[in-house]
């Protein structure tokens, strides 16, 4: 048996040691083949070696593995103490940022919630980013978990055995239309108080999930399947790209927008904060209702 | 100001849509938007390039009413429109030239699915490409992190599910680390849009206060973005991620997501830093050990690999391993090389894998032992493996030499390190030509039984276009690589 260094045995343990055999397309409940025969009988020294290389590997590796986490920590613990006390007066981050931010966010903004008017009208370009980190993290899964052969309907065993629960189902019906009553006045009210399109959206989400697990998915199927879904966040998200667009192109060219801040203090205020809010919070509730139902089912 | 200063947000914009209404459209209908919007961008980029080339001046484009320190922005002068053309280039002739296999890899019902992720890594490259704000330059990174795992797992056979979970992990530790760094910048200076972060840490780095926070924030960023382009000892997601997704998936990620956020890091490294904290901090130095021996360690490990597409990936860190010593080199000459190589890699690693993707084809086998003569069965592959791989070496009249020729050229400007570096140079070109020019060599044996039957034509058409491409841009710019290096060095100056 040769004599190899770390790199080595690193590198042995990074090839294909395992044999996951091709599943092929289409057909994703045929059991796993045993290994293609590419493997010839010549080349079980080197599975043994690899055992071995693997056994040394994993006796080294926690090793190596704590001394580069003792050698981290130590740094970034000098690095916060060497950071600015959290919370002081005149810490850098307390610039003439902030300060125009609280001063005149409510007057340039028209949002009550300075929060609401940095999100979404500052720095509104990031949450056109985040917005599209929701969706494209739901079509991540749906790639992954998404079976196509769902043309049979059959109602899930575990969905009758719950529907049965007479504390659950009870619970539920008297909280969902609360829950997500208060999701709704969450969102809506995101640019006069705390609140906004993210946390409005999640807890419309979690009342969504929530039904779902009472009542099973049937019923709520009828309103949100695949198609649905797809319509909602195609609308939604379409709505924030094409007015922020407008927006951003009105104010790198000096143009003036139809979008005004109102009167700050009513709900029909703050430009394009509210529609914006409201665009946001469906495509968070739809993602969290989505994925949740993804990874129960497989499928919307 | 003229109005194809627009250009970045419309572009941004018409991604971000195409990419959600791809989600409703069948396959094929998504598979031209997609196509569409490459074609698009490029002419887009390429009118913003003439224009930064003919007005000599960068941009600052307000995203919203507000300027910095308050809203977001984006700049561009020479490189950015440059880069983002050669990116959407590439990415429409990967999906052009990968579509066979993409019609054979995908299950039936996900194809419009693959074109929303090719969109959005389209979308987050133009932005890691124009953007003035670091933390929007953190949200992108996010989406590109998302779908280039999307584009890699969607293919769905157990080694690629295994390789986006190692992927998954190693990019959202480069993602984590790269925050960690933004919080810390923020923390000390209060700014996250460039121009005030250079400001601030400049002032900082005169004064000498928040020493260690600054250089534990540079390493943070750089370690970071390190990570998800897989310089050396973070490479080990790299065979099997390239190696094992769709070939349009291996060539969109090693030609120009990986680029995408090394370009990233050296705005940051321009725009945030300063060229005059960074090559101070020794950082740089560390870049220039991990880099160097980056490209050994790559090349050894390709010289060692049986599998073809395993072969290139490691290839590829070496390539990566080459453009981080560029950059450590210097911040003039050294980056200019690094820039030029990036360009090399983008026109060479893409249809490196398609090529063989169509050789694996012919010869039903990925290995390279099982290649002998498979040349003869598809010419035209054949021949691009063999330009590509001819650039890789770094042979005259492809874009690979003239990529060597800059690095030589840079070391000579850092005279502690040039022994080292040429050291370093000679013995990968040594390396990469053995690896390489083997399977060259495979292909155009004589085939040991002559009964095996030619592929059938299929898509044949596609790939052409998209290979003879690549050829005539290798070839031309390898050929005619003096323009191009001064619009990378006007460009240098304006970043």
């Amino acid at each position: 048996m040769k004599k190899t260094g770390f790199l080595e045995r690193f590198r042995a343990w990074d090839e294909d040691r395992f044999d996951l055999t091709e599943r092929t397309t289409g057909d994703l409940n045929r059991p796993m083949r045993p290994a293609p025969t590419d493997r010839t009988v010549s080349d079980e020294p080197v599975q043994r070696l690899a055992a071995g290389e693997m056994r040394a590997f994993s006796r080294i590796y926690p090793i190596l593995a704590a001394i580069l986490g003792v050698v981290l920590i130590a740094f970034l613990l000098m690095t916060v103490y060497d950071l600015p006390p959290f919370g002081a007066a005149n810490v850098p981050a307390d610039n003439e940022v902030p300060a125009r931010y609280v001063r005149d966010g409510m007057a340039e903004t028209g949002a009550v919630n300075v929060v609401a008017g940095v999100i979404l009208d500052y720095r509104a370009f990031d949450t056109l980013g985040e917005s599209h980190v929701l969706y494209t993290a739901l079509t991540a899964v749906l790639i992954l978990l998404l079976s196509l052969r769902d043309a049979e309907p059959e109602p899930d065993p575990e969905d009758v055995l719950m529907r049965r629960d007479g504390i659950l189902t009870t619970t539920a019906a008297l909280l969902v239309p609360i829950i997500v009553l208060f999701g709704i006045y969450v969102l809506l009210n995101g640019h006069l108080g705390p609140g906004g399109g993210f946390s409005g959206g999640a807890i419309i989400g979690a009342g969504l999930i929530l039904y779902a697990i009472a009542f099973g998915f049937t019923r709520l199927e009828r309103m949100l399947n695949l198609k649905s879904f797809r319509i909602i966040c195609l609308v939604a998200l379409c709505f924030y790209s094409v007015s922020k667009c407008y927006s951003f192109f009105c104010g790198a060219n000096g143009l003036h927008t139809i979008f005004s801040p109102g009167t700050p203090g009513r709900i029909l205020s703050a430009g394009l904060i509210l529609p914006l809010n409201i665009a946001v919070g469906v495509v968070v509730a739809c993602t969290m209702y989505g994925l949740y139902s993804i990874f129960q089912r497989g499928r919307i | 100001m003229a109005f194809v200063v627009n250009f970045p947000l419309f572009a941004v914009v018409l991604c971000l849509i195409c990419s959600v209404v791809s989600s409703v459209l069948p396959g094929r209908a998504a598979r031209r938007l997609s196509l569409s919007l490459c074609a698009l961008v490029a002419i887009g980029a390429a009118l913003l390039l003439w224009y930064g080339v003919r007005t000599g001046a960068a941009t600052t484009y307000l995203m919203g009413h507000y300027p910095h320190p308050w809203g977001n922005e984006l700049y561009f002068g020479i490189l950015e429109p440059l880069l983002l053309c050669v990116f959407a280039i590439v990415m429409g002739l990967c999906l052009l030239g990968g579509r066979k296999h993409l019609s054979e890899d995908l299950e039936d019902g996900k194809h419009r699915l693959y074109y929303v992720m090719s969109d959005l890594v389209l979308s987050a490259l133009i932005v890691l490409c124009c953007t003035n704000d670091l933390f929007t330059g953190y949200v992108f990174i996010e989406i590109c992190t998302i779908s280039s795992c999307g584009l890699l797992m969607i293919r769905q056979i157990g080694r690629t599910t295994l390789a986006s979970i190692r992927y998954m992990i190693f990019s959202l530790i480069g993602s984590g680390l790269f925050l960690l760094g933004v919080i810390l910048l923020y923390a000390i200076t209060g700014h996250l849009l460039m121009p005030n972060l250079k400001e601030a840490i400049g002032a900082l780095y005169e004064s000498g206060s928040y020493r260690i926070v600054l250089l534990s924030a540079i390493s943070l960023i750089t370690v970071g973005l390190a990570i998800k382009s897989g310089l050396f000892p973070f490479h080990f997601w790299m065979p099997d991620t390239y190696g094992y997704a769709t070939p349009a998936s291996g060539g969109i990620l090693s030609g120009i997501v990986s680029k995408g956020y090394i370009f990233f890091l050296l705005r940051v490294i321009f725009r945030v830093f300063g060229t005059n904290v960074f090559y101070r901090s020794g950082v740089s130095n560390v870049l220039y050990v991990f880099g160097a021996i980056g490209i050994v360690v790559g090349s050894i490990s390709a010289l060692r690999e049986k599998d073809v597409f395993r072969m290139i990936a490691y290839s590829s860190a070496a390539q990566i391993g080459y453009i981080y010593m560029g950059i450590s080199l210097s911040p003039h000459l050294g980056v200019l090389a690094a820039l030029f190589h990036i360009l090399t890699h983008a026109f060479t690693k893409p249809p490196l894998f398609l090529s063989s993707a169509q050789l694996a084809d012919v010869s039903g086998s990925r290995k390279r032992g099982d290649w002998r003569g498979a040349g003869h069965k598809n010419r035209l592959a054949a021949l691009t493996f063999s330009i590509c791989a001819f650039s890789m070496i770094g042979i005259p009249l492809t874009m690979g030499f003239v990529s060597k020729y800059r690095f030589a050229a840079a070391a000579f400007e850092r005279a502690s390190l040039l022994v080292p570096t040429l050291i370093v140079l000679a013995l990968s070109t040594i390396l990469n030509g053995w690896y390489f020019m083997r399977v060259v060599i495979a292909l155009y044996m004589p085939a040991a039984e002559a009964d095996a039957p030619r592929a059938k034509p299929g898509d044949r058409g596609v790939y052409a276009v998209s290979a003879i491409v690549f050829i005539c841009l290798n070839i031309i710019c390898g050929v005619a690589a003096e323009p191009l290096v001064l619009l990378l060095e006007r460009g240098l100056a304006l970043l």
